[in-house]
C-alpha cells in the first residue's frame, strides 16, 4: 500500500490535487489501496459529514449520501414504499459491510473483474491502453451488454439496480459548492474507449443525496439476485422490476438488470413491450427475452443471457404476486 | 486405570477454548518483540522465462528500507534432496521463473507498511519462455511420476485381468471426471518469525509440523538439528498447506540472517494462493462393469494429475487408491500418470488423493446404479468388500454396512423415489444423494514425556501440533484418565521442537501417533508411583495384586486406605516422576488392511430456472474407530463435510490460461461456503474401534468426513435434475444449461 495521508473532512484542510480521493465507508476503498489498485496521497475521511437522513414522504424518498447499507434496508418507509431498494441492499455483501458500506459508496464501488483488481495484469480500466486479458480470459462473471473492446467489466452493486429500476436521481455537489442532480441513467458512463471514466463525478464532487419517486410501481417493486453462494456473494446476474398493475393490464414497469453490464442496465425494450400488456407468464417470458436484446457473450459468460432472461420473467412474477410464496435458494 | 477413565470418549471442552476466545492463544505471527523488522516477498509476474535484471534501486531509498534480496546477494542454501517435505524452490537460489507468482526478492524494512511499499516499487526484466499453464491439452505430455504415491504405493496396479473382464461384462459405464485446483485457505496465513544468536536459529512459524521444519532448516543452513528450534503453541487451520516447510519460512530465516535482525514474514491472503501448494487438478477415467445383478467384475480408475515443473518439484495426487480397497471386485487396475505446467508445487489438501478420487468413483458407482436400475446402497453392500481387493489383506475393522444402514435410517432414504426430476417442494427439485467415504488409518512413531509433580499436577510434553482439532484435549484426556487426576490437573505442551519428537500432524494421524506415546508415558509414570507405593507400605501392601492399587486425585490408594503421593516423592527426594516413551506402531499394522469408513447422505435443493444448487440436509455415518472426545470429534466431522461441501458446490483456482497466473487470489472470489449454506448435519458415529493400530482403539477423523462429499451432492444433483455433473464445482450455469 502507498502511504497516505489521512484527513477529516471537517478540519477544512484542502486537498492537495488528484491525489486525494474521498472515503466514506471505506469497505471497497481500502481493499483498493491494499491491492495497489488506487495509491491515493490523501485520504479524505468523509464518515463524519452531516450527509444522513432517510425520509420518505408521498412523493419520494430522500436517502443521505452516509446512510449505511443496514439502516436503509431495515427502513419501515423503504420496505413498504421501495421493496426492491430494501432487498436489493440485503442481498448485498455480509452484515459487517452493510453496516459500514454507504449509500454514495455503493454507487461508486468499483468492479469486481478480477484483472482490475490484480496489478500484475494490464487493464484499461486501470492503465488506460494498456490491454484487456479480461476479454479472451477469465469472464465468467463478466459484461454481455453495454461492453467494448476495451472493457468488458461490470458494475457489482446490487442498490444502483434497483435505483435504475425506479427512476431515481443523484445529488451531487461540486468542489465550488454548487449542486446539480443527475439522472441515474446519465450518471453512470459506458466504457467505449475510455473505461477509465466510469461516471458523471468530476474531480472534488461529492454525492450527497439519493432522491427515489414514490409511485403505485415503486410499492410492488421487486429485487431477484442469481449468485453462487447463498450468500455473501456479488450477482452473477440480478434483476429489480417495479410494476403498477391497473385493471389486470401493466400500467407502469421500470425493469433494470446488475451483473451484467458496466453500469445497472435499463432495459427499455421490455419495458416498452410490456406496457398495456396483460401480466401473464407469456408477457413476462417476453419481457424476459426482450430484456437481454443486443447481448454479446464474451466466451465463458454465455450463460448469463438466458439467465438475466429467467431473472427478469422471475422479478416481474414476483413483483406482479407479491403475496405468493417465494422459494427462494 | 482408575475412575477417571470414563473421559475418554466425552464430550469435553476444549482446554485451550478460554485462550482462544479470549485472544491470548499466541499465534506464530505474534512472537515478534519492538525490535522486529518486517519482510514482505516481491513475486514473478510471468510463469516461465529468466529473470534478467531487477531494479530495487528507487525501492532501496525509500523510507524504513533495510535490505533488498534476490538471487544476486542471497545466502547460499545447501539442498535437502532427502527431506521431502523441504520444498526447493524457490529460492533464490537461481534466475529462473518456472511459474507466475513465484517468490523472486525479500524486501526488508522498519515497517510492514514500508516493506510493503518499496516491494511495489520493485520492478524486474524477464526474459520470457513457453508456459505451460494448465494441463487442459496436454494430456499427451503425461508421464510415470518418479516417486511411489504418498511416499508407499506404487503409481499402477493391476489385479486380475480387466480388460478381458470389462469385455465381458454385461453391464458397463465409462465416464470422465474432472475436479479444478482448489486452495486450502485456513483462517491463519503463513507468518514466521525468525531470530538468529550466531549459529543458532529460532522460528516462530504457522506449521503442521515443526520436526519437519527443524530438520529442513537445518539442512538449508547446514546446521546441526540442536541448532533450530520451531515453535508453533497454535495452527489456525492448515488442511494440508502447513505440511510442507514452505519457502516463505526458509526466505523469512534467510532474511533474519542477511539483515541481522528479528525478522517477520507474513503472507497476505492473495500470496496464500501462491506460497504453500493447493490441491492440483486431474481428470480421472473411470470404467466400471458389472453383472446385471450388481456384482462388480471389473473396475478401471485412471488418474491424471497436474504437477509443477521438475526444477520446482513434484507432488502426484493419489486419485485411485480409493479404487485399489474400496469394493470388492476381481479385476482392478489403476494408475497415475503426470502433466508439468508451469505451477508452484501442488501438495496434500484434506483428503488428498481420497477427496478427488472417490468424487469419481463414487459418482460412477451411481452411474453404474442407475445403469443397473438398482438402489444405490444395495449396489454398495452387494460388493461389499471382506478383505482389501487389491492386496489380499483383512481389514482390521470395517464396520461400513452398519454406516449404511444407520445413515440411510436417519436420512430417511426409504422416501427417495429412484427416478430423477421425480421429487418436489413447490417449484424446487429435490434430490438424494450418497456415497461412500473411506481414508487410510494412519500411524507414526512419536514420542511424548509425562511428569507427575509432588502436588499431584501433571504435565504432559510432546513435539506434536494441535491445528485446531483438539490435540491438547486430547492428551490431557488421556493423561488425566490414566493417572486418576481431573482434565484441570493437566498442563500439555507441545508445539516446540525442544520437546520430544512427534511427526507432522497430517494424514489424520495425529491422535493414534502421539495419544499412545501419551497413554505408555503416562501408565509408567503410575507403575513407577505404584511401586514406590507398594515400597511405602510394604507392611500392608508387599504380597498384594498390584492390579488393586489405583491413582486417584493424587494419592495410590488400595486396600485400607491410601498413599499421597507427595509423600511417596518427598520421601524418595524426588519432585516429580517424568517418564518419556518412544511409541511406533506395531508389527502386526502391516498385515492388516487399515482403513476409517462412512455414509455420506446428502439432500438437495434446485432451482430449475437458474440451476442453484442449495444443500438442504446432511447425514453421515462414521466409523472412526474409537472417539477420543465426543465435541471436537463432531467438530472435525461437520467442518469436514462444510470442506466437501464447498468442494461440491463452488471451490475453484481459476488460472488465467495466458499468463499462467492464478485469477481468483482472493476470497471474496475464491469462494468458499458461508453459514446460509450449510444445514443441519448429522453425524452418527459408528464405533467399533480398530483393534490393530492402537490399544486406545482409534483410527483418524481430519480427512474422512471430506471423502465422499462432493459425489453425494453430484449423485443428488442428478436425481433431483437429471443432469450428471462429471466435473467440479457444481455451479449453477452447468446445471441450468
Amino acid at each position: 500500500m502507498h502511504a497516505f495521508e489521512l484527513i477529516q473532512a471537517a478540519s477544512g484542510q484542502p486537498a492537495k490535487g488528484p491525489g486525494a480521493i474521498f472515503m466514506a465507508g471505506g469497505t471497497d476503498i481500502l481493499q483498493l489501496m491494499k491491492s495497489n489498485v488506487i495509491a491515493p496521497d490523501q485520504v479524505i475521511d468523509i464518515a463524519g459529514e452531516n450527509l444522513r437522513g432517510i425520509k420518505a414522504t408521498a412523493t419520494e424518498l430522500r436517502l443521505g449520501a452516509l446512510e449505511t447499507m443496514a439502516d436503509v434496508a431495515a427502513h419501515a418507509d423503504v420496505k413498504q414504499g421501495w421493496p426492491a431498494i430494501s432487498q436489493a441492499l440485503l442481498l448485498s455483501a455480509s452484515p459487517q459491510v452493510r453496516n459500514m458500506g454507504t449509500m454514495g459508496g455503493n454507487l461508486l464501488q468499483r468492479t469486481r473483474c478480477l484483472y482490475f483488481r490484480d496489478t500484475s495484469f494490464a487493464c484499461n480500466k486501470r492503465n488506460p491502453g494498456s490491454g484487456c486479458p479480461a476479454i479472451a480470459g477469465e469472464n465468467r462473471e463478466l459484461g454481455i451488454l453495454g461492453t467494448s473492446d476495451s472493457c468488458i467489466a461490470t458494475h457489482p452493486s446490487d442498490f444502483p439496480v434497483a435505483l435504475m429500476a425506479l427512476g431515481a436521481h443523484v445529488a451531487i455537489t461540486g468542489p465550488d459548492g454548487a449542486s446539480r442532480s443527475v439522472a441515474l441513467a446519465d450518471f453512470y458512463r459506458l466504457p467505449g474507449d475510455t473505461p477509465q471514466i466510469e461516471t458523471a463525478m468530476r474531480p472534488g464532487d461529492v454525492i450527497t443525496e439519493i432522491v427515489v419517486p414514490a409511485s403505485e410501481a415503486a410499492k410492488r417493486s421487486a429485487y431477484v439476485k442469481v449468485r453462487d453462494r447463498t450468500s455473501f456473494a456479488f450477482a452473477l446476474v440480478a434483476a429489480a422490476v417495479a410494476i403498477e398493475i391497473r385493471d389486470n393490464r401493466i400500467h407502469h414497469v421500470g425493469i433494470a438488470l446488475g451483473g451484467v453490464a458496466p453500469m445497472p442496465w435499463r432495459a427499455a425494450k421490455a419495458e416498452q413491450a410490456l406496457m398495456g400488456a396483460a401480466p401473464d407468464d407469456a408477457t413476462f417470458e417476453r419481457a424476459g427475452k426482450l430484456a437481454t436484446e443486443g447481448a454479446k457473450a464474451a466466451g465463458m459468460n454465455g450463460f448469463k443471457i438466458e439467465l438475466a432472461q429467467r431473472a427478469v420473467t422471475r422479478a416481474l412474477t414476483e413483483a406482479a404476486h407479491p403475496d405468493a410464496g417465494k422459494e427462494a435458494l | 486405570m482408575s475412575g477417571h477413565t470414563k473421559m475418554i470418549g466425552q464430550g469435553i471442552d476444549r482446554v485451550d477454548g478460554r485462550l482462544k476466545v479470549m485472544g491470548r492463544a499466541k499465534y506464530a505471527a505474534e512472537f515478534g518483540t519492538t525490535d522486529t523488522v518486517h519482510a514482505v516477498l516481491v513475486q514473478s509476474t510471468i510463469a516461465a522465462g529468466t529473470i534478467l535484471a531487477i531494479d530495487a534501486m528507487a525501492a532501496r531509498s525509500m523510507p524504513g528500507v533495510i535490505d533488498i534480496i534476490t538471487s544476486e546477494n542471497a545466502e547460499k542454501l545447501h539442498a535437502a534432496p532427502k527431506l521431502q517435505q523441504a520444498v526447493e524452490f524457490p529460492l533464490l537460489q537461481n534466475n529462473d521463473v518456472l511459474f507466475n507468482g513465484q517468490h523472486i526478492a525479500i524486501v526488508v524494512a522498519d515497517t510492514l507498511q514500508q516493506a510493503q511499499e518499496a516491494a511495489a516499487a520493485v520492478t524486474v526484466r524477464y526474459r520470457p519462455s513457453p508456459a505451460i499453464t494448465s494441463m487442459d491439452g496436454h494430456d499427451a505430455t503425461s508421464r510415470e511420476p518418479s516417486q511411489k504415491l504418498n511416499g508407499t504405493h506404487a503409481a499402477d496396479s493391476a489385479t486380475g485381468d480387466f480388460q478381458a473382464a470389462f469385455d465381458a461384462a454385461p453391464v458397463k459405464i465409462s465416464a470422465l471426471y474432472e475436479t479444478p485446483v482448489e486452495h486450502h485457505n485456513p483462517m491463519e496465513p503463513h507468518a514466521t518469525i525468525a531470530a538468529w544468536d550466531g549459529d543458532r536459529l529460532t522460528l516462530w512459524t504457522a506449521t503442521q509440523a515443526i520436526s519437519g521444519t527443524q530438520q529442513a532448516l537445518a539442512a538449508f543452513f547446514g546446521l546441526t538439528q540442536d541448532h533450530v528450534t520451531v515453535i508453533c503453541p497454535f495452527v489456525g487451520g492448515g488442511f494440508g498447506s502447513k505440511g510442507n516447510t514452505w519457502t516463505p519460512a526458509t526466505l523469512a530465516a534467510m532474511a533474519a540472517r542477511h539483515v541481522k535482525r528479528r525478522v517477520k514474514l507474513e503472507i497476505t491472503r492473495e500470496q496464500m494462493f501462491f506460497s504453500n501448494g493447493y490441491r492440483p487438478q486431474t481428470r480421472q477415467a473411470l470404467k466400471l462393469a458389472a453383472t446385471r445383478d450388481g456384482r462388480l467384475l471389473a473396475l478401471r480408475h485412471d488418474g491424471v494429475t497436474a504437477t509443477a515443473m521438475p526444477g520446482v518439484g513434484e507432488f502426484v495426487e493419489p486419485v485411485a487408491l480409493i479404487s485399489r480397497m474400496l469394493y470388492a471386485c476381481p479385476n482392478i487396475a489403476t494408475s497415475h500418470r503426470l502433466v508439468d505446467i508451469n505451477q508452484g508445487l501442488p501438495t496434500y489438501m484434506r483428503g488428498p488423493g481420497e477427496a478427488s478420487g472417490a468424487f469419481a468413483l463414487e459418482s460412477a458407482m451411481d452411474e453404474l446404479a442407475v445403469a443397473l436400475k438398482m438402489d444405490p446402497i444395495a449396489l454398495r453392500l452387494r460388493n461389499l468388500a471382506d478383505s482389501n481387493p487389491t492386496d489380499g489383506k483383512p481389514f482390521a475393522s470395517k464396520p461400513l454396512a452398519e454406516c449404511y444402514t444407520k445413515a440411510a435410517a436417519a436420512f430417511g432414504w426409504d422416501r427417495r423415489t429412484p427416478e430423477p426430476r421425480s421429487m418436489r417442494d413447490g417449484r424446487l427439485l429435490v434430490g438424494m444423494g450418497m456415497a461412500t467415504t473411506s481414508y487410510p488409518t494412519n500411524r507414526l512413531k512419536a514420542s511424548a514425556e509425562v511428569v507427575m509433580l509432588a502436588d499431584g499436577s501433571v504435565i504432559v510434553r510432546s513435539g506434536t501440533q494441535d491445528l485446531g482439532t483438539g490435540t491438547y484435549t486430547t492428551m490431557a484426556q488421556v493423561a488425566a484418565a490414566e493417572l486418576g487426576v481431573s482434565i484441570d490437573r493437566v498442563r500439555v505442551e507441545l508445539g516446540d521442537s525442544r520437546l520430544p519428537q512427534a511427526p507432522v500432524s497430517g494424514g489424520s494421524m495425529t491422535t493414534a501417533s502421539v495419544l499412545p506415546a501419551v497413554q505408555e508415558a503416562a501408565v509408567a509414570v503410575r507403575d513407577a508411583l505404584i511401586t514406590m507405593a507398594i515400597a511405602a507400605r510394604k507392611d500392608q501392601w508387599h504380597n498384594l495384586d498390584e492390579s488393586v492399587l489405583i491413582l486417584r486425585d493424587g494419592a495410590v490408594a488400595g486396600p485400607n486406605g491410601q498413599v499421597d503421593i507427595g509423600g511417596l516423592m518427598d520421601h524418595a527426594k524426588v519432585k516429580s516422576i517424568s517418564k518419556t516413551v518412544d511409541a511406533a506402531p506395531p508389527q502386526e499394522t502391516k498385515t492388516f488392511s487399515r482403513h476409517a469408513f462412512g455414509a455420506q447422505f446428502a439432500e438437495v435443493r434446485v432451482d430449475p430456472d437458474f440451476g442453484t444448487v442449495r444443500v438442504k440436509r446432511w447425514v453421515g455415518a462414521f466409523d472412526v474407530g474409537r472417539v477420543i472426545n465426543a465435541k471436537t470429534a463432531r467438530s472435525q466431522l461437520i467442518g469436514g463435510i462444510v470442506f466437501g461441501i464447498g468442494m461440491a458446490l463452488m471451490e475453484e483456482t481459476r488460472t488465467d490460461r495466458a499468463s499462467g497466473r492464478f485469477a481468483n487470489a482472493n476470497i471474496a472470489e475464491y469462494l468458499v461456503p458461508v453459514n446460509a449454506d450449510i444445514p443441519d448435519i448429522e453425524t452418527i458415529l459408528v464405533e467399533t474401534g480398530d483393534p490393530i493400530t492402537t490399544k486406545l482403539g482409534v483410527k483418524g477423523i481430519g480427512e474422512l468426513p471430506t471423502v465422499g462429499a462432493a459425489a453425494a451432492i453430484a449423485n443428488a444433483v442428478y436425481h433431483a435434475t437429471g443432469k450428471r455433473i462429471r466435473d467440479l464445482p457444481i455451479r449453477l450455469d452447468k446445471v441450468m444449461a
